[in-house]
């Protein structure tokens, strides 16, 4: 149980370690608040859809499960848009179409089909929690390193100063290949000097 | 024969269940996404048309009056099709239609970090005070004339829809005008 939520947090990772969901990854996080917001709502999604997945998977037909799956996930995604512009109309705003895209976010599909499919309630939320808690941290870091450098604040505060030059290739989409590319590199790094310590 | 029969059970009821969730939902948050769109409009007249102190809506029109109840001038919505989807904007013009006040863009769908630009306020601040008796142009190189601006670098086609879209919206607003014999 305890292996199904950590693994989403660092083993395996969803978007540095399995590189799912690369749209909004890339797409939102120009700034840390777009990453913080676009993680919770894939949070609620995720969370949602596994819990309402695994409930019925006894109930649902394997022919149209991806079918079903996908009203599931839709419900969730429409009900988290429609909350985010009642009432935080400029975060829906800077997310744009972003939020409703969260529908064909293969992390999602990928959870329902790979894990909360063929588990338990509880074990499909612990797979869920685990994988959109990774989504979110990740998100902010990447959010925020492109932030900082592109803009020189984080979470909209003005960290340097008037005499920093911004890159701002950071905010624009080549940057985001970057900082991803980056951080997938160092991810890999991390992990293999980790095994290599073991063999020693 | 039964597993088509409990396909179509298990569609119908998950489709059911949805669309009441997602209509009764829709029915608790209408007014509120409607309030937020009124005042995303009333903030965007305040930031195009600054010296307002009130604002008289009549019919598509909105007019912006001072302290002395004169007519600062116009403001409208003006709508239309951009490069990833609509474009929703505040315009507004002088009392003798003969000038752009400046644009507010509330609603837009262009791609980030590109067609995006077109909130920025160096893209809008171009509007100001442009020359509509002709029709706006856009160049992409440096603006000459009176009622030309600058496209946006990389995002030619959203900078056009901008201008297109205030283009149509005026003509349509002076031909309103017109016809009232104002």
């Amino acid at each position: 149980m305890k292996n199904s939520f950590v693994k989403g947090l660092w083993k395996e990772h969803p978007v540095f370690r399995q590189l799912l969901g690369m749209c909004p990854t890339l797409a939102v996080t120009t700034s840390a608040v777009n990453g913080l917001s676009m993680g919770l709502a894939v949070m609620f999604v995720l969370n949602f859809s596994s819990l309402v997945v695994s409930l019925i998977r006894k109930v649902v037909p394997s022919q149209v499960r991806i079918a079903v799956y996908t009203i599931i996930i839709a419900t969730f995604v429409t009900l988290a848009d429609v909350f985010l512009k009642a009432n935080y109309p400029s975060i829906s705003k800077s997310l744009g179409p972003y939020v409703p895209l969260i529908v064909v976010n293969c992390i999602i599909l990928g959870r329902a089909e790979a894990f909360a499919s063929k588990n338990t309630p509880v074990k499909a939320v612990m797979d869920s929690l685990g994988m959109s808690i990774g989504f979110l941290w990740g998100l902010i870091l990447l959010g925020g390193i492109r932030e900082i450098l592109g803009n020189g604040s984080f979470f909209g505060i003005t960290l340097l100063g008037p005499g920093f030059e911004k890159w701002v290739v950071m905010v624009l989409p080549a940057g985001a290949f970057l900082v991803l590319g980056l951080l997938v590199a160092a991810m890999n790094f991390i992990e293999k000097r980790k095994t290599k310590v073991k063999v020693l | 024969m039964k597993n088509a029969v409990k396909i179509i059970l298990v569609l119908t009821f998950v489709s059911l269940l949805s669309s009441g969730i997602l209509s009764a939902v829709d029915m608790l948050s209408k007014d509120k996404i409607l309030r937020n769109r009124k005042k995303a409009i009333d903030s965007a007249i305040s930031k195009v048309i600054p010296a307002a102190v009130e604002v008289v809506h009549e019919g598509v029109i909105y007019k912006a009056f001072d302290k002395g109840k004169k007519v600062l001038g116009y403001a409208f919505l003006a709508e239309g099709q951009g490069y990833g989807g609509g474009i929703k904007m505040v315009c507004a013009v002088s009392p003798k239609l003969d000038k752009l006040l400046g644009i507010e863009i509330i609603e837009s769908q262009e791609t980030p970090g590109l067609g995006a630009r077109i909130n920025k306020e160096w893209f809008k601040n171009q509007f100001k005070g442009l020359d509509i008796l002709n029709k706006i142009t856009y160049t992409k190189s440096k603006p000459s004339g009176k009622s030309q601006i600058q496209a946006i670098t990389g995002a030619t086609i959203s900078s056009r829809s901008v201008v297109h879209i205030i283009n149509r919206r005026i003509e349509e607003i002076k031909k309103q005008f017109d016809s009232q014999g104002n």
